[in-house]
């Protein structure tokens, strides 16, 4: 223990030392520092590479970001630091300061430098102060946003300079936050205080509310009522934004929901079959998802951004060819009969899982979100995901073809002949065997499409179509049965019911209020919001 | 007159041959072990890769001569992740193929269905996950973590200063046993660190749950109140992947506000892209990635078996590891698999971990293990950032009022006691 300290008090002078501007003489051992960060525990390491940021040298941000991705190494022969790529079973290796190759070397020669979380924030710091006068606007809008995060006041100069040259609107505001954050934190006047408070105040974001509730116990008394004040301003404000929120994940769960149901909408709503294996279609597509992507990795991998387009239509022939198949297999000997359509189709379903499993294995599979489907955007006050958005506006595209499909189409049009009056549209000549293939396949196509949506958000496991099929059916019975604005409709006020009650009630109550006020609903209203009317419904 | 010795040659040698074949089952010459794992139903995804673990840890007993010098025999059945029929198949085993003991449940309430069976036919069963505890039976060996073999240890590495020094805490959960009583230990325990309760925030979502749109935001505004905020995680296997997709989607990163998961392991990890999850932690007694020879011998004859390099190793195959070590070397101490001489052989013997250290069966029928805090890495696996030394499993969480002084003895199977107080030193009921 004893010795370790000694390290560290030597590294600490060590850090000293070379923590003199770089006008000074002589040059700093930055070799010598790099291998440094090999050595020792983590409080050792953040000394070296608080000795590393203090060169200032432009070599360093990215040696520091390879420390934090994990790729650099110590190689056990000469205790240096080397950057490793995988090359085969064992690693190619590079020097980290001049990029020169170092030869390969296998995994037991090598030893992973670890970070942990706390080395990770210093790190990403260090880079900040390093990289706030980068030329790069996304370089300089994160390097802004960690200096807000730790707001040390040792940045107060150089986040001036920064500010005096900084043209782009959203990472100046980040600055002047962040140098209100420092100006709270350090011994000024009180009306510099002020100022800065009103500053952080005028920003009304959950930053700012994060930066003043930290800073109420310490502040100046005077000043304290202006905090809590401004802590109730920020808040109204947020409660508004609260709300917005809350419809956005409302129409994102509507958007899943109704992307799921509207499949059965097709086979439950308008055929009347009551097909337990719905949930399973779903599954498939998610599935075909996975094996198009890995297809396309391993014979086209420059067609690896479009996959997710590829596996759209090889989704819906697959899900739907597999659904024609349990149609003119199974369901068409049981029309008339739910009670045992709805025991065969709960037997497909378990057949169809345990296929699954046994073709792929029982772990999750991977489906890699395309860069475009990946991280989130604010707007406002909200936060918006950009595969939930995207599965929005795929939710409405396929709810639009499906509309056009059913009501502008010669197929549409015998669907709805069928479902009407099977024995009339019969006597027209219309060959209802045929349809009905034809409607089930739609639907179960239909449903691998969600499958396809739903491999960005859900695991791609054997079970995923379970979780489906108890809420899609209450969206079809709820909506009404063989209407698809219905279907819609249901959707969305499920969707949104369920958004609005989680956070007051949460998830699991919400639940149970949820699928209550549809028994009573149905109650009341037996067939759904929107009821069919006609001839046809009774009988 | 050479056909007729070639025929009767012949014959000789098929009948030598069948004998062969079916000698052993004859002459009652193997060693039957139970293997009860779910490999169909929601639970297939985790207990499948159980089973695969047993039938290898037998094959590798095998090779070296089996056991008493008997080979050992795997029965498998699939309890289909339906509670009440692993009761079922548990008495099939049993009774039925008479197996010497069982290694399998995955879920508490499996392990619950079980137990009565087993206390009536007096077998073992070999348990190889972390569980809630709250719990110690004469017939069951737990060879997973005890809450304060994974729980408590990861809530104080959060607290330390190299943790992040957490001060506010959100527990988010699954809605049944484990989370439950996990919770309300950590819950105490957090209040007893003077923790205040606003500082504490649970929130339990329903089973394979899978919008957490609302959750994760409310997470992050509980952590924008200024003070270092840490999640706990016992949300259960499915719901992990859309938890996490939307934890790395929504932005939050682990130098924030870290996430502990104690269900999530190597294995469900493989469903999903971590790079945005890098430094988010798991606490468990074994990663894959430990660095030691008894390790990677481990996994390369585990990789040789199935032979796919791919396949992860995760905590509760070390479990099973260990215990099918111990009830080896307990059948070997007592030189019988009668119920009662095991469970008096076993308590006291030690194995080596897979991480070093040594695991010994402790009176209350838990194991001492070493508590392993790691940070997921971009190639969805584990660097560990915290070890402690071997920690003994308690069953009855000391840190409940209601548990206070409550200890399990089974150092003597027969007369031995699951809930014993030991200010009055009575055996009272369990809960």
């Amino acid at each position: 223990m004893a010795i370790r300290l000694l390290r560290l008090i030597a590294f600490l002078i060590a850090a000293l030392a070379f923590a003199v501007p770089h006008a000074a003489a002589q040059t700093p051992d930055i070799p010598a520092l790099v291998d440094a960060l090999g050595q020792g525990s983590f409080p050792e390491r953040e000394a070296a590479i608080n000795a590393l940021v203090a060169t200032g040298d432009e070599r360093v941000p990215p040696i520091l970001q390879a420390l934090a991705d994990g790729n650099l190494y110590l190689r056990k022969s000469d205790a240096k630091v080397v950057l490793a790529a995988k090359a085969g079973s064992g690693f190619a290796l590079t020097n980290p300061l001049d990029g020169a190759d170092l030869g390969p070397a296998a995994k037991a020669e090598i030893d992973k430098i670890k970070v942990n979380n706390g080395l990770r924030g210093k790190i990403r710091t260090a880079i900040g102060q390093m990289t706030l006068l980068s030329p790069d606007r996304t370089t300089r809008l994160s390097a802004a946003q960690t200096i807000l995060k730790n707001a040390d006041p040792a940045m107060r100069d150089l986040l001036d300079k920064a500010l005096a040259a900084e043209t782009d609107p959203q990472i100046k505001s980040v600055m002047e936050l962040a140098r209100a954050v420092i100006v709270l934190k350090t011994d000024t006047t009180i009306e510099d205080k002020r100022a800065a408070i009103t500053t952080i105040i005028s920003h009304g974001d959950r930053d700012a509310q994060t930066v003043l509730s930290s800073a109420l116990a310490d502040a100046p008394d005077e000043l304290k009522p202006l905090i809590a004040d401004g802590l109730a301003t920020i808040a109204r404000n947020l409660q508004l934004w609260d709300i917005a929120q809350n419809l956005v994940y409302g129409t994102s769960l509507a958007s899943v929901l109704l992307l799921a149901a509207i499949g059965l909408a097709i086979t439950f709503g308008v055929m009347g079959v009551i097909n337990m294996a719905h949930g399973e279609m779903v599954m498939l597509g998610a599935y075909v998802t996975f094996v198009v992507q890995n297809l396309i990795a391993t014979y086209a991998p420059g067609l690896a951004e479009y996959a997710m387009a590829i596996s759209i239509p090889s989704a819906f022939l697959f899900t739907a060819l597999v659904g024609v198949g349990i149609e003119r297999g199974v369901i068409r000997w049981l029309y008339g009969r739910p009670l045992e359509t709805l025991l065969a189709t709960w037997g497909i379903s378990l057949i169809l899982q345990q296929a699954v499993r046994s073709i792929f294995g029982a772990n999750n599979r991977l489906v890699a979100p395309p860069s475009w489907m990946t991280g989130a955007f604010e707007l406002g006050g909200l936060t918006i995901t950009w595969n939930r958005l995207w599965i929005v506006v795929f939710a409405i595209i396929v709810f639009a073809a499906l509309q056009l499909v059913l009501n502008r189409t010669p197929l549409g049009l015998q669907m709805r002949a069928v479902t009407q009056n099977r024995r009339m549209a019969s006597a027209m000549g219309i060959r209802t065997p045929f349809v009905d293939a034809m409607t089930f396949g739609l639907g179960s196509g239909v449903a691998g499409l969600a499958g396809v949506a739903l491999s960005q958000i859900d695991n791609v496991s054997p079970n995923l179509g379970q979780g489906y099929i108890i809420d899609s059916f209450m969206v079809v019975v709820f909506g009404g049965v063989g209407n698809l604005w219905g279907t819609l409709i249901g959707a969305v006020s499920l969707g949104m019911a369920n958004k609005f009650l989680e956070p007051y009630a949460g998830a699991v109550l919400a639940k149970i209020i949820i699928l209550v006020l549809i028994i009573l609903f149905i109650q009341r209203r037996p067939r759904g919001l929107f009821a069919l009317k006609g001839r046809a419904v009774e009988q | 007159m050479t056909r007729l010795p070639r025929i009767a040659a012949g014959l000789a040698l098929g009948a030598a041959m069948t004998m062969g074949a079916f000698a052993p089952v004859f002459a009652q010459d193997t060693i039957k072990v139970g293997v009860l794992h779910s490999l169909s139903g929601t639970m297939a995804i985790s207990e499948t890769t159980l089973k695969d673990t047993m039938l290898f840890l037998i094959a590798e007993q095998n090779k070296k001569g089996g056991l008493l010098g008997k080979q050992l025999e795997p029965v498998v059945v699939d309890p289909a992740s339906d509670w009440p029929l692993f009761a079922e198949k548990a008495r099939e085993l049993i009774a039925v193929d008479k197996v010497a003991a069982v290694f399998g449940c995955w879920t508490s309430s499996s392990r619950k269905s079980v137990l009565p069976v087993f206390k009536e036919l007096n077998s073992i069963l070999f348990y190889p996950v972390q569980y809630e505890g709250e719990e110690s039976e004469k017939n069951v060996i737990y060879t997973g973590a005890a809450p304060n073999q994974q729980a408590i240890p990861a809530v104080d590495y959060l607290m330390s200063e190299e943790g992040g020094a957490v001060k506010r805490w959100v527990l988010e959960a699954t809605d049944y046993v484990y989370p439950r009583t996990t919770n309300k230990i950590l819950e105490q325990y957090l209040k007893d660190k003077g923790v205040p309760p606003e500082d504490i925030k649970i929130n339990y979502t329903p089973f394979g749950f899978s919008d957490w749109q609302t959750e994760v935001a409310a997470i992050k505004e509980f952590g924008s109140a200024g003070k270092k905020t840490g999640v706990v995680s016992t949300i259960n296997g499915d719901a992990n992947v859309p938890f996490y997709k939307e934890l790395a989607n929504q932005g939050i990163k682990a130098e924030d506000i870290p996430v502990v998961a104690f269900s999530v392991g190597e294995e469900e990890l493989a469903g999903m892209d971590t790079t945005n999850l890098v430094g988010h932690l798991a606490a468990w007694n074994y990663f894959q990635s430990v660095d030691t020879p008894e390790n990677t011998a481990f996994i390369d004859s585990w990789h040789g078996f199935i032979a796919n390099d791919k396949r992860t190793t995760n905590d509760p195959m070390e479990a099973a590891y260990l215990g099918f070590n111990l009830w080896v070397a307990a059948v070997e101490k007592a030189g019988t698999t009668d119920t009662d001489a095991v469970l008096k052989a076993i308590v006291g013997l030690s194995y080596p971990n897979l991480t070093g250290g040594t695991a010994t069966v402790l009176p209350n029928h838990h194991l001492t293990k070493p508590v392993l805090i790691g940070e997921v890495q971009a190639d969805g696996q584990f660097d560990i950032v915290s070890q402690t030394e071997p920690v003994p499993g308690d069953a009855w969480s000391d840190v409940l009022p209601e548990d206070k002084g409550i200890e399990a003895d089974w150092t003597d199977p027969l007369t031995g006691c699951g809930h014993l107080d030991t200010a009055t030193k009575t055996c009272g009921a369990a809960p």
